[in-house]
């Protein structure tokens, strides 16, 4: 069964939340997601539709209200020690220079300080911040931070990665080279990658399989399509690509409807 | 505005206010005296007597014991603040506990514990110690169980999920996080570790700069007072460079308050 060696297998979770008001708001319902061991799966949706929760969940930050989530065939209880994470936000330690954001997750795991500092200059190298490790995180550009963040959780080998709009704030420019930085550092060892985002042309031209998610609340899954584009991909020149349009059209009418509706939930409070 | 210019023009603001006091406490304007001497002395009879308290070296026992009861007071107040602060931060139910009581005691003006103090610990320095520490005290206990709480749930999720387990994570997330809080409210506690030394002194004490003051306006010395006041000026100036040096090394990692220009 594919299920049982999926590096990431959800299976009709539920995920809600109690309000202040006593109320209960349901953010994700009867979800099914499974993440094979060296697939790219893209989630899209519009707005406020769960995705980030659903990552949360795989991540076991958060435990789900009913379903189940299992981790290369084992149930998930507790944080996942597989996976790492790489948040929106700015999640770097502001006290740390980027040298030591790096090597921290290394030390964590009892690597000697020496060899830790060693590999983070390394992985600094690789995303291209060889000569800024250190460097504090406000004296880094947004892009910068990001490479940071990427060497951060990519020094500890993590089996899965699980990655938040981790391009949101950042300039178009900017988030195609993170784009190409990301898909040439993931070529090199494929890993299973649950990777969100609100924009669908993004999603196409990295990942193997885009997720469509609906509206929320209770937002559910409403489409899985397969990216048929070969690799390796540079994500300038593809999304030139005759594929890649038909593709884009072909999934942008199931995602068009959401949109409105999930914009006007928005507008309409 | 160049550096220049901006220390000549501080130099003259001080010039100014020097010339008038000695212009109207001289000279009657009108036949009358705007700031009497009595009241008010002269900035020569202040000079004066700085300059004697140098000369004799009186001066250096009073600020030795000010300077002392400033360190202790600070260095206690700091070191309860951040235990007391953490053990809140990270105990939801006691802090809730004793929430009343800690505003309650923070709200009282804390002079008012002065005699007290004294009744306790004497005319020497642990009354003015204890004195500064309840000042000190809460100052870093509130930044210290701000620090804790408002670690930011982004880096606290991603501490967790680079594998920290419960030590490391107060060792790389809480703690730098509430010394941030702490240093950044370092020129407050040092200056009123201070206030508590000084207030200490005025109100019972056998040395020190505020049994100094206080022993001037015993005789209606106002020179004394006023030279006093000079003095313990500039001992809390040369305090808070210290301490801006001291901050400038420990947060190197904070961005500059405003990278605006003028």
């Amino acid at each position: 069964m594919a299920l049982v060696s999926a590096a990431v297998g959800l299976t009709n979770v539920d995920v809600a939340f109690r309000l202040a008001n006593g109320g209960v708001f349901r953010a994700v319902e009867a979800a099914t997601l499974t993440v094979e061991d060296d697939e790219f799966v893209a989630i899209v949706g519009p707005t406020g539709c769960g995705k980030s929760t659903l990552l949360n969940i795989a991540a076991g930050l958060i435990a789900p209200t009913a379903g189940k989530v299992a981790v290369f065939g084992s149930a998930l209880s507790a944080l996942n020690r597989q996976a790492g994470y790489l948040f929106q936000a700015d999640a770097l330690f502001p006290w740390k220079t980027a040298l030591e954001n790096v090597a921290i997750g290394l030390e964590t795991a009892g690597v000697s300080s020496e060899e830790a500092r060693a590999r983070a200059q390394d992985w600094l190298t690789r995303v291209g911040l060889g000569a800024f490790g250190d460097r504090y995180p406000h004296m880094l550009s947004g892009g910068q931070r990001k490479r940071v963040g990427l060497a951060q959780v990519l020094i500890r080998n993590p089996k899965i990665l699980l990655m938040d709009e981790p391009f949101g704030p950042l300039d178009a420019q900017t988030r195609q080279i993170m784009g190409n930085l990301l898909l040439e550092l993931w070529g090199a060892d494929r890993k299973a990658v649950l990777f969100v985002t609100h924009d669908l042309e993004e999603a196409i031209a990295l990942s193997d399989r885009v997720v469509i998610m609906s509206a929320g609340p209770a937002a559910r899954m409403i489409g899985s399509w397969q990216v048929p584009l070969a690799r390796p991909r540079d994500i300038a020149e593809i999304k030139l690509d005759h594929a890649f349009h038909e593709l884009h059209r072909e999934i942008w009418q199931a995602l068009k409807d959401e949109v409105t509706k999930g914009y006007m939930q928005t507008v309409g409070g | 505005m160049s550096r220049t210019n901006l220390i000549v023009l501080q130099v003259l603001v001080a010039v100014v206010a020097v010339g008038l006091w000695y212009v109207l406490s001289t000279y009657p304007v009108f036949g009358h005296m705007v700031l009497p001497p009595f009241f008010f002395s002269n900035p020569v009879d202040v000079a004066r007597q700085i300059f004697e308290w140098f000369v004799s070296g009186v001066i250096w026992k009073h600020l030795w014991v000010t300077l002392i009861e400033s360190i202790l007071a600070f260095v206690t107040g700091s070191i309860g603040g951040v235990l007391v602060g953490f053990w809140f931060a990270l105990q939801p139910r006691t802090a809730a506990v004793f929430d009343p009581y800690v505003k309650m005691v923070n709200s009282l003006p804390r002079v008012v514990l002065a005699p007290i103090f004294t009744l306790w610990l004497g005319l020497g320095i642990w009354s003015k110690v204890a004195l500064g520490f309840t000042l000190v005290f809460f100052i870093v206990f509130f930044n210290v169980y701000q620090g804790v709480k408002e670690v930011s749930p982004t880096v606290l999720a991603n501490a967790r999920m680079l594998g920290m387990n419960k030590r490391q994570l107060m060792r790389h997330v809480y703690w730098p996080s509430a010394m941030s809080w702490m240093f950044s409210s370092l020129h407050t506690s040092v200056g009123f570790a201070v206030v508590g030394a000084v207030v200490g002194e005025y109100l019972g004490a056998a040395a020190g700069l505020g049994y100094l003051i206080q022993q001037a306006d015993g005789v209606f010395d106002a020179a004394g007072v006023f030279a006093g006041m000079f003095v313990l000026a500039a001992f809390v100036l040369v305090i808070d460079a210290g301490v801006s040096a001291i901050e400038r090394r420990l947060l190197v990692w904070r961005p500059a308050p405003s990278e605006a220009r003028p």
